[in-house]
């Protein structure tokens, strides 16, 4: 089964309570399968980024053996909330 | 069976048939020890095999306290170079796939453990820094130039399939680049990046003694 963003999104939302999620295929600009994704998530809060990014991999560890190229995003919501105001 | 503590039954399963026993631990701390790169698969694989065939002493307790795949390949290599074994004849050709795969990766393993260590900052990227070979290697290779980074170790991964596998392992991070800081993991290009941006990479840097180009340029212009 290959990997899209709708597989993406419901792991993320179902797996780590993502309240937001963007899922963007960036294949097109690479040879293989490549994803950029925006994870918005309240049980971000209190974490350093490279334990969120740790939570997103642990999340999509099945999926990643297939991407070549992975770019993420972590935000609690408020922070989210700061970038929309901007 | 709960994090470093295990009851009676399961220390004389563990001298009746420690291969098993690992199998099961292993297999009970799925989640953190999913394996997400060659030699995580290849272990799994070839412990499955040789399950049966077999038997060696060793103490998996402290072992399985840290509970990391490095440290269990480790221990794992190290038994099957020093434990008593029985095989059987057809099965000598396992043993010595098996044993050759645990020598190298541990070999490997431990390579790169030194690697990580022998400098301040250390990269794990594709292509060098005067020619990076991917778009993610080269954002880390400028960030770090234009905080005055520029003596680094630097290891092209697309040079060795060992290295490049083994990373992973060893980090227990699916993507190249990858950054080390003082030994430790500090992340991939989208953290670099996130840092840099934040200015949390100056306090970083300068956690390890060096000062950022950044904060003199920002002197210059005041």
């Amino acid at each position: 089964m290959s990997v899209t963003p709708d597989l993406i999104r419901e792991k993320l939302i179902a797996e780590i309570g993502a309240i937001h999620v963007d899922v963007e295929d960036t294949s097109p600009n690479r040879c293989a399968a490549s994803f950029k994704v925006l994870v918005v998530s309240p049980q971000f809060e209190g974490k350093p980024l490279l334990q969120r990014h740790r939570m997103v991999n642990n999340c999509l560890a099945e999926e990643l053996k297939e991407i070549h190229a992975f770019e993420q995003k972590t935000l609690t919501p408020e922070q989210w909330e700061k970038k929309k105001a901007q | 069976m709960t994090d470093g503590v295990f009851n009676q039954s399961e220390r004389r399963r563990q001298k009746r048939d420690p291969i098993a026993f690992i199998l099961e631990c292993l297999y009970s701390r799925g989640r953190s020890l999913r394996p997400v790169s060659y030699f995580g698969e290849a272990l799994w694989r070839l412990l499955r095999e040789v399950s049966n065939v077999f038997e060696t002493s060793f103490n998996l307790y402290q072992t399985l306290q840290t509970c990391t795949m490095n440290s269990i390949m480790r221990t794992a290599a190290r038994c099957l170079r020093s434990g008593a074994y029985r095989t059987a004849q057809n099965n000598g050709e396992l043993l010595s796939v098996w044993a050759r795969l645990m020598c190298s990766s541990s070999a490997v393993l431990k390579t790169l453990e030194e690697m990580v260590k022998k400098d301040k900052v250390v990269v794990f990227m594709k292509g060098t820094p005067a020619q990076p070979m991917c778009g993610f290697s080269k954002a880390v290779v400028q960030i770090l130039r234009m905080h005055g980074v520029d003596s680094y170790a630097a290891y092209n991964v697309l040079d060795d399939q060992d290295v490049r596998q083994g990373i992973k392992t060893f980090s227990n991070w699916p993507t190249i680049p990858q950054v080390f800081i003082n030994g430790e993991f500090f992340g991939g290009c989208d953290i670099l990046l996130q840092m840099h941006q934040s200015g949390d990479l100056v306090e970083e840097l300068q956690k390890l003694g060096i000062r950022s180009a950044l904060l003199d340029q920002e002197k210059e212009s005041k």
